[in-house]
C-alpha cells in the first residue's frame, strides 16, 4: 500500500484504475466489433458493390493516416517510460507530438470526407440514392459511420490526452501516479488498433 | 497494491515495435493491390491481426501487466469470434 501522509481520504490504486480502463475497452472493442460484423455481412451480400465502391477511396490518404496514427502510438507509448524516467520536459514533448499528429489525422480526413462531399456522396444525398446500387449505398453509409465514430474517438482522445499533459505539468500526474497518462495511452492505443481494421476493410479490400 | 514497481520499457523497443508495424502496413497494401480473390480479404486480415498483437502486447503493455488482464482481453476477442462465427453460420447455410 501507499504511504497514506495524505489526510482525508486518498484513494489512488493504479491496478484498479488500470482494470477500469480496459473493462471501458472492452465495451468499445464489442461497439467497434458489431459494425465489423455488420461491415461483414453486408459486404458478404453485396460482394460486387463492396468491390466498386472501395475504388472511389483515396488509399494513399487512408495509408497517410495510417502511418501517422502508429507513430503517434509509439509516441504517447514512449511518453509514459519518460514520465517513469522522471524526464517531465521530455513526457510533455512526445504528448504534445500526439496531439499533433492526431491533429494532422483528422485534417486528412476533413479533406477525404470533403472529396467526397465533393462528389455528391454523403450519407442520404440524392446523388447516392439516385445513381448508386442498394451494395454500394451500404458501403458509404458503414464507411461515414465508422469513420466517423473513429473520428469522434480521436477527438476525444487528444481532449484527454491534453488533460493528462496538463496534470503532468502541474505534477499532479507524475512518476507515481501515472494512471492517468497510461490510461490515456490505453485509450489512444485502442484508436490506433481499430483503424489497423477500418483501413484494409475499406481502403485496401478491392 | 500502488506501489508495485513499475517497468519501465525501454525507448528501444517502442521504435522497432513502430517500424515493425510499418513494414507490416506496407506489406498489407502490396500484398492486397495483387489480385488473389477471396485471398486478399484473408490477406488483410491476417495482417491487421499480427498488428493488433504488436500494439497489445507492447505499447498497451499486455507483455509488462500481470497475466489476468492479457486472460481478460483474450476472453473478450474469443467472444468476438465466436459472435462471427455464429453470426456466418446463419448467413452462409440459411
Amino acid at each position: 500500500m501507499e504511504q497514506n501522509t495524505h489526510v482525508g481520504h486518498d484513494h489512488y490504486d493504479a491496478e484498479a484504475s488500470k482494470i477500469g480502463m480496459w473493462l471501458f475497452i472492452f465495451t468499445e472493442l464489442l461497439l467497434f466489433g458489431g459494425l465489423f460484423i455488420v461491415y461483414s455481412v453486408y459486404r458478404f451480400m453485396n460482394q460486387d458493390a463492396f468491390h466498386l465502391a472501395a475504388e472511389e477511396l483515396n488509399t494513399t490518404i487512408g495509408a497517410i493516416n495510417t502511418i501517422l496514427l502508429l507513430v503517434s502510438s509509439m509516441t504517447i507509448a514512449m511518453s509514459t517510460s519518460t514520465l517513469q524516467l522522471k524526464k517531465k520536459g521530455a513526457t510533455l514533448a512526445l504528448l504534445a507530438v500526439t496531439v499533433l499528429i492526431g491533429l494532422i489525422f483528422l485534417v486528412n480526413k476533413y479533406f477525404e470526407w470533403g472529396t467526397k462531399f465533393e462528389h455528391g456522396i454523403w450519407p442520404g444525398s440524392e446523388h447516392l440514392l439516385n445513381d448508386f446500387s442498394q451494395g454500394e449505398i451500404l458501403f458509404f453509409g458503414l464507411y461515414f459511420v465508422m469513420t466517423g465514430l473513429h473520428a469522434l474517438h480521436i477527438i476525444i482522445g487528444l481532449i484527454i490526452i491534453l488533460v493528462a499533459a496538463w496534470r503532468v505539468h502541474k505534477g499532479t500526474v507524475n512518476e507515481n501516479r501515472a494512471s492517468l497518462l497510461e490510461n490515456s495511452g490505453l485509450y489512444w492505443h485502442l484508436v490506433d488498433l481499430i483503424w489497423i481494421f477500418l483501413f484494409p476493410l475499406f481502403y485496401l479490400i478491392h | 497494491m500502488s506501489e508495485e514497481k513499475h517497468h519501465v520499457v525501454p525507448y528501444r523497443v517502442y521504435v522497432i515495435v513502430l517500424l515493425a508495424l510499418l513494414v507490416l502496413t506496407f506489406a498489407s497494401i502490396g500484398i492486397t493491390s495483387i489480385e488473389m480473390g477471396k485471398f486478399t480479404v484473408t490477406a488483410a486480415l491476417v495482417f491487421a491481426c499480427i498488428k493488433t498483437y504488436l500494439v497489445l502486447t507492447y505499447f498497451m503493455h499486455l507483455k509488462y501487466d500481470k497475466k489476468y488482464i492479457t486472460a481478460m482481453v483474450v476472453f473478450v476477442f474469443v467472444l468476438f469470434f465466436v459472435v462471427i462465427v455464429i453470426t456466418f453460420l446463419d448467413y452462409l447455410y440459411r
